[in-house]
């Protein structure tokens, strides 16, 4: 007897399940969005590798049939720093929370938008620290009440694509995890182009954030991602912080190009060396700069 | 067989580790005998405090610093006024004499007797500065150390400068070295074997 | 500009640092994450210059935390990778070091000590930072420390920490100091062909046979790199041998358990000692690192002022070897440690003399090593009392 094969199982661990994540929770489509990005992307998906930090969206890291790790808090991005550059032709992404990437791991976030090394950052935003039971976060709107603000927020969240557009990131975008078709697109996107790519996901956490701010069940989130968002390509980074309740701006604000890390550090090493430096770029890389 | 200790003084910029590097160089890769040095300096990168110190012997090296030196080379005031009651009886004292005033030395210093430490004083920086650059005083001073003492082989000392300096210094500092060489030589005596042959500090 | 070559063969005078970088490239290594930090800079400055050369990647990271992150993620990608640090630095790796013991992922730390606490002494020497060393991360694990004297061994062990990294899948710790980091001496590099290199055990066979933490006979699991086509899942979480998290105790238990034992085991393998002296020794000074250069010289002084002292050196410190104290502690009147911290070692070295015979220790907190005259005055005391 067979069981049924679920289409996606190939790119799922299905072994691992049930999965941690609670009923309404985002982060199971954002992580669905990701495989179907990856597999219509078509790259060579023993090549593709998931690294995430610590916290609900850091498991994505566990659940897909990729490589996968699953480091420390915050650290995903300096251990996919390595990773790409000790094995250039490796497609690294990075999927974690928003405490995990822009807060404890701040400042990774912001030296690798600015190195601009070829990796692509999905960003699960959902305004809380879920895993440890509704903390207030770096992304957490004012007035929000958690676990550790009970009488409102008064910390000024950041507004984590104006972040990283500053900093230095060629693509960014901003989805909720009501948009799968945007996100999936938007993954793409990001996975295809070349140097520091940032996705961020708006997504509920009902357990965490809704219940205590007492905004409904998730299907009420999703409502409000539905009603409430502005699609806005192009538009400033800078107009798309978050208030509660107010209105959600999403879109693809950054595709730029600029010279990512290891562009520049092959020509800046050119100059000094006869022979070219990048003996260990695989094929694959080095077809795609002819192409280029 | 023979065992010295030099210890060279004087103020962040001078020149000072590379002198002691380039004497330890000639010594360890060169004539294949075993040296240390160690460094001492403050936090600034330019005009505190600093030294180093050089130990050649035939032995390894266990205790890597200078105790009682038989070679100091003191560059600036501070570094005379610090190390020049450490060193040996019969031991060498060299001094910038531009920059360590006379006034302040020590009076027992200056006797030539066999028991006495040996003071010279040369105008390194002067030196310096007429051969192009007052930077390579401290090579000067290695070249008149050099024509005192036979703690390194002349051959191990131009190459351990060839080896260690940029191509375009290389003229210069061997300029400045054998200037301080001559100088040296002029001096009329060289101090055959360590001055003392006393066993390591402690 | 040409490329170098990775094994400088010859007679050099460097200093510790740059002999430590150099062993490195000799031992295979061709990724160095770091972050400044005096006294452990050299090392950086040295692999910046001479990674490229040789076909490696440096890159200076944003802080301690993320060089050993992207440490661990090059040795992941299958690159030989190590990082330098001192000791503000290495507190800010304790988190990662864990990482790297329980994932099991080979790698070298350097730490060039310098007196602390906090920023402390940048430019002056310690041994603050043995005790941090083996248990400063969180959690039971064992680990690795060898503590070089001389710039030959900065070269030499830098060599030996990445072989055993390789050898038993685990962050390998070089515990120098400011002195023999900055202490130029003679460094003698032997052809590459003379110098012994291992290789992490790789796993080559079908995916579905794949466990990537089933251990082999040795307790060592055979390693894959990311992007061969295995599909690891690595995590800091308790793991079974899938590599799956696990909240269960048995799991726990056999995996911290395996992680302690693989090292405990294969400690004959791993301690290296010099001894001198100690045939006939009535008083042995036990010590590592310079402060190893200074007891040796206070042995000679008290040889030559006929007394029967011994001297031991630790090159391995952790795992610390215990039956070779345990076995001196029956026949000699006193154990005298030398240490630049309030006493760190000498706790181990108490603790194997089991009260058979004393342990003096000489301390101080860092700055400057003791004179040898120091220690001499507290081997006439041994004999005295």
């Amino acid at each position: 007897m067979t069981e049924a094969q679920h289409p996606l199982d190939h790119l799922l661990r299905a072994d691992r399940l049930p999965h941690i994540w609670c009923p309404g929770c985002g982060i199971g489509i954002a992580m669905r969005c990701l495989v179907l990005a990856l597999e219509e992307l078509g790259r060579p998906l023993d090549r593709v590798v998931v690294v995430s930090g610590i916290g609900c969206s850091a498991r994505v890291a566990g659940y897909v049939r990729l490589d996968g790790f699953h480091t420390t808090h915050g650290r995903a991005i300096p251990f996919a720093t390595g990773l790409k550059l000790a094995k250039p032709d490796l497609t690294v992404i990075v999927f974690s929370g928003d405490g995990d990437l822009a807060a404890i791991g701040g400042n990774h976030l912001i030296h690798a938008a600015r190195r601009n090394l070829d990796l692509t950052v999905i960003c699960v935003n959902n305004f809380i620290y879920g895993m440890t039971g509704g903390q207030f976060g770096p992304t957490t709107p004012l007035s929000a009440r958690s676990t550790t603000t009970p009488y409102g927020n008064f910390e000024p969240p950041f507004n984590l694509p104006a972040l990283v557009a500053a900093s230095g990131a060629v693509y960014v975008a901003r989805w909720t995890v009501f948009h799968v078709r945007r996100l999936i697109t938007a993954f793409q996107e990001a996975i295809a182009k070349r140097g520091f790519s940032f996705v961020e996901v708006l997504s509920p956490c009902p357990t965490g954030y809704l219940r205590r701010n007492k905004l409904g069940e998730a299907l009420e989130m999703m409502r409000y991602f539905k009603a409430r968002s502005e699609i806005r390509h192009g538009a400033d980074p800078a107009e798309a912080g978050i208030e509660m309740g107010g209105k959600l701006l999403l879109g693809k604000f950054v595709d730029i190009q600029r010279p990512t890390y290891h562009e520049r550090m092959r020509e800046q090493l050119a100059r000094s060396f006869i022979e070219p430096y990048a003996e260990k770029v695989s094929e694959e890389i080095k077809a795609e700069e002819v192409e280029s | 067989m023979s065992r010295w200790e030099v210890k060279i003084a004087g103020f962040g910029g001078q020149g000072i580790i590379l002198a002691g590097y380039l004497l330890g160089k000639a010594a360890a890769v060169y004539d294949r005998r075993h040296a240390t040095m160690v460094q001492s300096y403050g936090p600034e990168a330019r005009g505190s405090a600093c030294a180093s110190q050089v130990i050649i012997a035939d032995e390894p090296i266990s205790y890597p610093y200078v105790t009682e030196p038989d070679v100091l080379i003191a560059m600036s005031q501070e570094a005379y006024t610090r190390f020049a009651a450490e060193v040996k009886p019969g031991g060498l004292l060299l001094i910038e004499r531009d920059l360590v005033a006379l006034d302040m030395m020590r009076s027992d210093l200056a006797r030539p007797g066999e028991d006495g430490v040996r003071l010279h004083a040369l105008p390194a920086t002067k030196i310096a500065e007429e051969l192009g650059h007052r930077i390579v005083a401290n090579i000067v001073m290695l070249g008149f150390l050099c024509a005192l003492a036979p703690i390194v082989s002349l051959s191990g000392m131009k190459e351990a400068l060839r080896s260690s300096l940029p191509k375009s210094a290389i003229e210069l500092n061997l300029m400045a070295f054998e200037a301080g060489y001559a100088r040296g030589l002029q001096v009329g005596y060289n101090l055959a074997g360590n001055p003392s042959q006393r066993k390591e500090g402690v | 500009m040409k490329r170098g070559p990775a094994v400088l063969t010859g007679v050099h005078f460097f200093n510790g640092d740059v002999a430590c970088a150099e062993g490195a490239l000799a031992a295979g290594c061709r990724f160095f994450a770091g972050y400044p930090i005096t006294p452990a800079t050299e090392i950086a400055e040295r692999m910046a210059e001479r990674l490229p050369e040789v076909g490696g990647t440096f890159i200076q990271m944003e802080d301690e935390i993320a060089s050993l992150s992207a440490v661990l993620g090059a040795s992941w990608a299958g690159v030989k990778a190590m990082t330098a640090t001192s000791g503000p630095g290495f507190s800010l790796m304790m988190e990662n070091l864990g990482f790297g013991y329980m994932t099991e992922t080979p790698c070298v730390i350097v730490n060039v000590q310098r007196g602390g606490p906090s920023t402390g002494l940048p430019t002056l020497v310690g041994q603050g930072d043995m005790l941090q060393a083996r248990w400063g991360s969180h959690g039971d694990y064992e680990t690795i420390v060898l503590a070089p004297s001389s710039a030959q061994e900065m070269f030499d062990l830098t060599i030996a920490a990445f072989n055993l990294s390789e050898k038993y899948r685990l962050p390998v710790l070089l515990l120098s100091d400011a002195i023999i980091g900055h202490i130029t001496e003679r460094v003698i590099i032997p052809p590459e062909e003379e110098i012994p290199i291992v290789n992490r055990k790789t796993f080559r066979g079908p995916r579905e046979a794949y466990l990537p933490y089933l251990p082999d006979e040795d307790l060592v699991p055979p390693m894959v790199a990311a992007g061969e086509g295995y599909r690891v899942y690595i995590t800091g979480l308790t793991h079974d041998e899938r590599g799956y998290p696990s909240t269960s105790p048995e799991v726990q238990e056999r995996l911290v358990c395996r992680l302690v034992e693989k090292i405990r085991r294969n400690k004959h393998d791993i301690i290296r000692l010099e001894e001198c002296g100690i045939e006939d020794a009535e008083v042995v000074l036990v010590a590592y690192g310079v402060s190893a250069r200074v007891a040796y010289r206070a042995m000679e002084l008290a040889r030559a002022a006929g007394h029967r002292v011994g001297w031991l050196r630790l090159i391995t410190v952790w795992p610390f070897p215990e039956e070779r104290l345990r076995d001196l502690a029956t026949r000699v009147r006193a154990f005298i440690v030398p240490e630049l911290n309030l006493g760190q070692i000498v706790r181990e070295v108490e603790r194997c003399a089991e009260g058979r015979t004393r342990t003096i220790p000489v301390l101080r907190p860092g700055g400057a090593v003791h004179a040898p005259r120091e220690l001499l005055t507290s081997i006439e005391e041994a004999f005295h009392d």
